[in-house]
């Protein structure tokens, strides 16, 4: 069926080339969100094998920490002065508030039932992303929030004879930035090297002398700290910032992540990117060509119509092997 | 030493106190339930929830030193209760003091004069080191209250629980009683007011909590060892009287409760209902379904398009024969969507579900199906249960006449509901009894042993998904009558998450835990429509701290109270 939609869809040539590689490039940008927040689902499933249910709305403190600077820094006329500083210092800021809230959700709520049955963790955490939800409604009321925009990146780049965006551009560099630094951590530090070390076996890691409760805090806090990035990014796209944000965006994520093969960090890299490029073109790729109208509105069910797909049919993912003999 | 690190442990229960205060303050829970009452004109709940952090500050400061320290001196625990009572108040009054320097208003919006108000006691900003006595005061009376024996304790404890029970139901309890009228309507003038309760009606209910709490541990001993004594059958008799005046009460509610309390119990029959049957497939067979939300879609859409007599409608059959189809269709779908994820197991499971949910909804609400499911605009016109003869039907959008009794008032539903959840707990329970009941169990337990036991697990689990699919459909259908339309929209993930949850707060795979999960989780937030605010936020809030406190679930089964106590060992 998909084949027969693309044939039809490519057949009836209602969309230039220009506008594919558009889909392509934005999906880039959207995708490069989604795999810096599914890297923080990614990192606590490889540790503790629990679904933090919560990451998105981490996520979303990270947006509403980095708009508040922003909105700062704009009144002071900062952001049009440097729009590079302007742009990194909310994100700097969001990854310190989404890492100090991860911390605190790590500490509260699900340190003290890391023994207990699988399901109860998972429900805490619900709790918490209902909790993290309403207590920033409490905070900064039910309404949206319109993220300043940075002059500098308004309009469009011409590379390769392309016309971009200039904050898609802006987007997926500072993400793939980003990803880059967290590779490098998790590969070649001493700190990254303790945390595969305890995602293989806690308890051997702790006879190693690795104090386990510092990793799993730390791996809270970086993965949080990419959410939290990722919250400035996706308000710098869509503009806007409301305390429900993080609840589709985290389950995208969170499809990315499984995607790519959970446990697994550059699979959850690879997963958003392949996640948000079929999400952007697949509606009109596919379901056009079968007469479907509206085919927009199903983009949410390509992610997880793919998400159920790769459930079934490669349960470890793209990139995934080591799950696989395990018992999920 | 000793000393400093008692004076740091007080200090710190104190500032985190005082940080549950400030965060209070700034969500704006303390605005807005200063507007409530506890006690009419004497104490609001915003003053109150205030005075109790910092009280029970006061109360657990001395406790945690007790357990590192050995100062269990009387003297040295009231100080170190004054001591956090006085952090608690201290933060509070610096919060005041900033915030009437800088305005952190243009950040958080609840950081309003109002509240600086309500905090000062309306005196202005140089009563604020006020706040600072009042929490050690406060503080201190806490840790009085942990020196006080356990005799004089629970029963001040208990009134305290009933106070604020009351106060907070003291709207429900008026409205419900006020619609009957006469001696009725003075009674609960008496003792309730507009909001929270009179002095009178708090001297009264606390009165009694604490004489009933002194008799019983005076004589409760005596009642029960003369109720053992009792012989078998005088002890059947009182059950079966106990339960007579129960299933009366049950008959009349709705009668005299009125709509809204008859909505609120409709609710909870439908989430029991789904909750009995994702309790077969997560409870008994251990397969977590997060997408429940789909078969109770199934169930709604099902009785929509048979009875509906808008443009929609297909068949416009009667409510009673359009309820067993649907129920039939919900199941046909278990089995469809348990089929290709028969081989998947544990969080990979969960997730897959999950998928399949939002796809439904999806589908459901997108204008691609639209000509069958009406997409965004929904089902409307749903024709009501009919208890007699129903006209034929004459034309789109005019309602079928009803000969007889129509059900259309959720004071009507409620029968159907409560009955259909009764059916249902009966059948859950026989289930569980039954042999595939322990094939379930057994599967639960361990696949690879259930196989090799000889449970065919293909048959057993494609069964749990069929089963647990009928309940929720059934739950679909009677929720679209109650409604009257359908929308794509109100899928959403958060009732499948919703029945997980009541499903572990009851109890996991207990029967009597599916009921009493979905009277705390579902009914008391609608009941307490009037602090719809921070509903979900006490929603997270339960489920965390009931996670922390009690994982086994509010009334475990026997299986899961045993396994709960080897986990730890076990744990892998």
């Amino acid at each position: 069926m998909i084949v027969l939609g693309t044939y039809f869809t490519i057949r009836n040539g209602k969309y230039t080339g220009e506008q594919w590689t558009d889909f392509v490039i934005f999906g880039v940008a959207q995708g490069s969100i989604y795999a810096l927040i599914a890297l923080g689902y990614t990192m606590v499933y490889g540790i503790l094998r629990m679904i933090n249910f919560a990451h998105g709305d981490i996520f979303m403190t990270g947006a509403f920490g980095g708009y508040f600077v922003a909105y700062w820094l704009n009144g002071t006329g900062f952001i049009d002065a440097n729009p590079f500083f302007g742009l990194v210092i909310p994100i700097l800021f969001a990854m310190l508030v989404s890492a100090s809230i991860a911390m605190l959700v790590e500490r509260i709520a699900y340190r003290p039932l890391r023994d207990a049955p699988r399901l109860v963790p998972l429900i805490s955490a619900f709790g918490a992303s209902f909790f993290l939800e309403y207590a920033f409604r409490g905070f900064f009321g039910p309404g949206k929030y319109a993220y300043p925009p940075i002059q500098a990146l308004t309009g469009d780049w011409i590379i390769l004879g392309v016309k971009i965006l200039k904050v898609q551009v802006v987007v997926a560099v500072a993400a793939f930035i980003m990803m880059a630094a967290l590779y490098f951590v998790v590969m070649y530090t001493k700190a990254g090297k303790a945390m595969r070390a305890v995602s293989e076996n806690k308890d051997t890691a702790a006879l190693m002398g690795i104090d386990v409760n510092r990793v799993i805090v730390s791996t809270f806090a970086l993965g949080a700290a990419m959410a939290g990035a990722a919250g400035v990014l996706f308000a710098l796209v869509y503009r806007q910032v409301d305390f429900f944000m993080g609840f589709t965006p985290g389950v995208k994520a969170f499809t990315a992540a499984v995607l790519g093969g959970i446990g697994n960090i550059p699979g959850a890299m690879v997963g958003g990117l392949v996640l948000g490029i079929f999400e952007s073109i697949g509606p009109s790729l596919f379901l056009e060509g079968l007469g479907i109208p509206r085919a927009y509105q199903l983009k949410d069910a390509i992610a997880y119509t793919m998400l159920v797909m790769i459930l079934l049919f490669r349960p470890q993912g793209i990139l995934g092997e080591r799950l696989s003999k395990q018992k999920a | 030493m000793k000393n400093e690190s008692f004076l740091w442990t007080a200090t710190k229960t104190g500032l985190l106190g005082g940080a549950i205060a400030v965060f209070l303050c700034l969500i704006g829970m303390v605005e807005i339930f200063t507007k409530r009452f506890v006690i009419e004109d004497v104490l609001t709940l915003g003053q109150f929830i205030l005075l109790a952090t910092s009280a029970v500050a006061g109360y657990i400061a001395p406790r945690q030193i007790s357990t590192t320290n050995e100062q269990n001196k009387p003297i040295n625990r009231l100080v170190a209760g004054a001591i956090a009572g006085l952090c608690t108040g201290l933060l509070l009054t610096i919060f005041v003091l900033i915030g009437n320097k800088i305005d952190i208003r243009a950040v958080f919006l609840n950081a309003s004069p109002a509240l600086y108000d309500i905090l000062t006691l309306q005196k202005g900003i140089s009563n604020a080191w006020v706040l600072t006595a009042l929490g050690a005061v406060t503080g201190l009376i806490g840790a009085a209250f942990l020196l006080l024996p356990s005799t004089v304790q629970r029963p001040i404890y208990r009134g305290l629980l009933v106070l604020v029970f009351m106060a907070l139901f003291s709207g429900v309890f008026r409205v419900v009683m006020v619609s009957q009228g006469g001696e009725w309507e003075r009674t609960a003038k008496y003792l309730f007011g507009q909001t929270g309760m009179t002095t009178n009606g708090t001297i009264i209910f606390v009165g009694i909590t604490i004489l009933w709490t002194l008799l019983w541990s005076a004589k409760g001993e005596s009642v029960k060892a003369n109720y053992s004594r009792v012989p078998k059958t005088g002890k059947i008799s009182i059950r079966v009287v106990l339960f007579a005046l129960l299933a009366f009460a049950a008959l009349g509610l709705p009668r005299v409760s009125g709509p809204f309390i008859a909505q609120v119990i409709v609710i909870i029959s439908l989430y029991i209902l789904m909750g009995l049957g994702l309790n077969i497939t997560l409870g008994f067979a251990g397969l977590l379904d997060l997408g429940f939300v789909a078969f109770y879609a199934v169930g709604a859409y099902t009785v929509g398009l048979l009875t509906s007599y808008g443009e929609f409608g297909l068949q416009h059959i009667p409510f009673w024969v359009s309820v067993p189809i649907a129920v039939l269709v919900a199941t046909l779908f278990g089995a469809f969507l348990g089929l290709p994820v028969l081989g998947v197991r544990g969080d990979y499971l969960a997730i897959a579900t999950l998928g399949f949910g939002e796809i439904v909804r999806l589908l459901a609400g997108s204008d691609f199906l639209a000509p069958f499911f009406g997409g965004p605009r929904g089902i409307i016109g749903i024709q009501k249960p009919c208890v007699g003869f129903l006209e034929p039907f004459l034309k789109v959008d005019v309602p079928r006449i009803c000969n007889g009794i129509e059900l259309g008032q959720p004071q009507d539903i409620y029968y159907i509901a409560v009955a259909s959840a009764l059916l249902v707990a009966f059948v859950a329970w026989r289930l569980r009894e039954s042999r595939l009941g322990r094939a379930w169990m057994a599967i639960r337990e361990d696949e690879d042993v259930a196989e090799a036991l000889g449970v065919n697990l293909i048959q057993t689990k494609l069964l749990a998904y069929m089963l647990g699919a009928a309940f929720a459909g059934l739950g679909g259908a009677i929720f679209t009558v109650l409604i009257g339309s359908i929308f794509a929209s109100s899928m959403q993930l958060i009732i499948s998450i919703n029945v997980v949850a009541l499903i572990i707060v009851g109890g996991m795979g207990s029967i009597p835990g599916v009921i009493v999960g979905a009277v705390v989780l579902i009914g008391l937030p609608e009941l307490l429509r009037e602090v719809s605010e921070f509903r979900y936020l006490l929603y997270g809030l339960t489920l965390i701290v009931m996670m922390l406190a009690k994982p086994e679930g509010l009334w475990p089964s026997q299986a899961a109270k045993r396994e709960l106590h080897h986990s730890a060992a076990d744990a892998d």
